[in-house]
């Protein structure tokens, strides 16, 4: 498991610690949504204690476009006020809950995170690829590449350290019979070093008489 | 469906069964009229240009989710008329789905080359592999730009797009298993203004290479690079270059297509950031008396599939014969491409003796005043392996000066033409009689003359196509015989006085 959960107030209910700890999740408790840098898997908010901080924090994860999904811990007495909330959670579970329904509802939340919410990014040090919306940035500033850059600047960074050769490169990215050869794999890594910047133009490296690499081989790391 | 549409093609191209590609697409792809219409022209009637087409979809799919995903304000479909202006028409995103599918209809009768008898209406059809954003756009409402191909309302390629001429002649290439790389030396002058009333100041009185406090434009240039690199155009060298003013980017090679719309780019890149400080870039071939003109010379090499076709290691030149071939090529046609290399009354000015530029039909090794040059390569490097032609200038089409010279190299090749010897002496120095009885043909000296070449020349209609060679013959004359009827301040001062 890599990013934590977040998890509301600060600190949470000792039963939902446990939880948690028991089902081996990475989490963070926080006191606002302010705090929290980086990236999370889903929050989880603990309702009961103070209704409308705990509101407040899943409008402000709103705001700040995070898009995680949140499970709400909320008491039945209190249902009613989910209310014209839709738009702030995507699961709730009723306290008192009971330990078995809670891990089931973490475990789903886990998944929709995995599946269906988070974007499928390709990351190496500065730069992000987002598969999904095709968008590429260095450094948090967006590259602005064309479609046969962006595809084979992901191929390539798909893989950091491994070598390709042109011939690979050209078949995987091109199609295995495109008329260009492989000199149009040069050109494109060099209009790609371009963009990337003198700073990150070395991201690609020429591997004499091979062909090229992405980063740093598993070797320099 | 584009790469599975593509795959077919090409392997039926390889095979030599091309004619039963269109059978075969249409019972394969049944419901894919459209496409196979679009390839038609391209690919079945000349045999060949598809080949350079990426399968679209999916790049049109990543032109619009870009646009969609960068908040994408205004795009800007380009188009280069005959006389290589480029032309611009703004749109929505919203209609560049629409766009893509069908083309933006537009009047053409009021853009040069592009008006016919009956028909004006035309189609711009952009080309989704050439979508930038433009860097000096507004981050807050970004732009973007993309190359058109021009159609007619009914499909096929319109005869007068220049971008079409450029797709055929690359896909006669093709077609004898080789791509075309080019790599320009782009040369322009900065001004203090623009207006031909008043006198030219140049910026500085810098000098070839200099780095010195003379050179104010530097960080002018510098600037032009990075935003030229920021669209995707590797700049391989740029300094001050002989004349007052005058500076030169060097492009690093690339397909010729690209190189061609590269160009285009590079004039507007040039020209804005000058005017941002309120000067002025010209890329007039010749503005000032007395110093060297800006020419475009232009590198070039054929490649067959991954291997220089130009490189020959057992031979004493480094030359294959293809390379032989083609240089054969170029000079035998040399006088009939001309009008189109050089097709300003201004650029015969640059064309004289003296100021670097060749005048004479030669070529060489290392000798400067030649038409074609062969660089020495390093070893090593043999895939660089190239040749230089050196008449064209930076006010000509690309388009259709790439689409020339590798008309006029390629039926070297294909005919087998021999090479006649390297010119060894220093042509510059030559009278005109010295040289005729040496056996080097002279460029032509003058527009005109230039003009009564390329009428006579079957190559040339076949390049451009009729359309153009008609066109721009009636344009150009017509601009040679405004030009012979102007007074020059030259004549005044010569004959004023004395006659």
């Amino acid at each position: 498991m890599t990013e934590p959960l977040l998890v509301f107030p600060d600190p949470p209910p000792p039963e939902l610690v446990r939880t948690l700890d028991l089902g081996g999740y990475n989490w963070k408790a926080v006191g606002s949504a302010q705090e929290p840098e980086g990236r999370w898997l889903g929050a989880v908010v603990a309702v009961d204690e103070n209704p409308e901080d705990a509101f407040g924090f899943c409008r402000s994860l709103n705001r700040r476009g995070l898009d995680i999904p949140v499970l709400l811990l909320i008491s039945g007495a209190r249902l009613d006020e989910l209310e014209m909330r839709d738009d702030l959670y995507t699961d709730f579970c009723l306290t008192p809950f009971h330990q078995r329904e809670l891990e089931a509802r973490l475990a789903h939340l886990v998944w929709r995170s995995g599946t269906a919410l988070r974007p499928e990014l390709i990351e190496y040090g500065p730069l992000v690829l987002n598969v999904e919306t095709y968008q590429a940035t260095i450094t948090g500033r967006p590259l602005d590449l064309t479609y046969m850059e962006y595809e084979l600047l992901k191929f390539l960074a798909s893989s950091p350290g491994k070598v390709f050769t042109r011939e690979t490169l050209l078949s995987r990215v091109w199609g295995y019979d495109y008329f260009g050869g492989a000199r149009t794999v040069d050109v494109h890594v060099r209009r790609l070093r371009a963009k990337l910047g003198e700073e990150h133009a070395g991201l690609i490296t020429t591997v004499r008489s091979v062909g090229y690499r992405f980063g740093l081989s598993r070797w320099e790391r | 469906m584009g790469s599975s549409l593509i795959a077919p093609l090409l392997s039926h191209k390889r095979e030599g069964h091309f004619a039963s590609c269109q059978s075969r697409v249409s019972r394969d792809f049944p419901d894919c009229e459209r496409f196979v219409n679009v390839t038609n022209g391209l690919a079945l009637t000349t045999g060949g240009g598809a080949l350079w087409w990426s399968p679209m979809e999916p790049q049109k799919d990543y032109v619009l989710r870009t646009v969609e995903e960068r908040g994408v304000r205004l795009i800007r479909l380009w188009f280069t008329d005959v006389l290589g202006q480029l032309k611009s028409v703004a749109i929505s995103p919203a209609e560049l789905a629409d766009a893509f599918d069908e083309g933006l209809q537009f009047d053409g009768s009021a853009i040069d080359g592009f008006s016919r008898v009956q028909e004006s209406d035309v189609l711009a059809v952009p080309d989704a592999s050439t979508f930038e954003l433009l860097p000096w756009a507004d981050p807050e409402e970004p732009s973007g730009r993309v190359f058109c191909d021009i159609r007619n309302p009914d499909g096929t390629p319109f005869e007068g797009d220049p971008r079409w001429v450029m797709r055929r002649s690359l896909a006669k290439a093709a077609e004898m298993g080789y791509t075309f790389y080019t790599a320009p030396e782009v040369e322009f002058f900065y001004f203090r203004h623009g207006d031909p009333d008043q006198p030219l100041t140049p910026l500085d009185n810098a000098s070839y290479f200099d780095l010195t406090t003379a050179d104010v434009a530097s960080p002018l240039r510098k600037r032009t690079i990075t935003m030229l690199e920021a669209m995707g155009i590797p700049v391989e060298y740029s300094f001050h270059e002989d004349s007052p003013s005058q500076h030169e980017i060097d492009l690093r090679y690339t397909e010729a297509l690209s190189m061609a719309d590269n160009v285009m780019t590079l004039r507007l890149v040039v020209r804005k950031l000058a005017l941002d400080r309120d000067l002025h870039a010209t890329f007039m071939p010749k503005p000032l008396n007395g110093v060297q003109g800006s020419g475009m010379h232009t590198h070039m090499s054929l490649f067959e599939n991954d291997v220089n076709a130009f490189h020959d290691a057992g031979d004493d030149y480094g030359l294959s014969k293809t390379a032989k071939a083609f240089i054969a090529g170029l000079l035998h046609h040399a006088r009939e491409i001309t009008a189109v290399t050089n097709q300003l009354v201004n650029s015969y000015k640059r064309l004289v003796a003296g100021d670097e530029a060749p005048t004479f039909v030669s070529w060489a090794r290392n000798n400067r005043s030649a038409l074609v040059r062969v660089p020495v390569v390093k070893p090593g490097k043999e895939s660089s392996t190239r040749i230089e032609y050196r008449a064209l200038d930076s006010a000509a089409n690309p388009y259709l000066a790439f689409s020339a010279v590798l008309a006029a190299g390629l039926k070297g090749v294909q005919e087998g033409y021999e090479l006649p010897p390297e010119a060894a002496a220093d042509l510059y120095t030559m009278t005109r009689g010295q040289a005729r009885t040496k056996g080097f043909d002279e460029l032509p000296m003058s527009l005109s003359e230039a003009l009564d070449v390329l009428e006579e020349s079957p190559l040339m209609v076949d390049v451009l196509g009729e359309h153009i060679h008609e066109w721009f013959l009636r344009n150009k004359r017509a601009e040679f015989a405004e030009y012979r009827r102007e007074v020059t301040p030259f004549e005044l001062r010569r004959y004023m006085n004395t006659w």
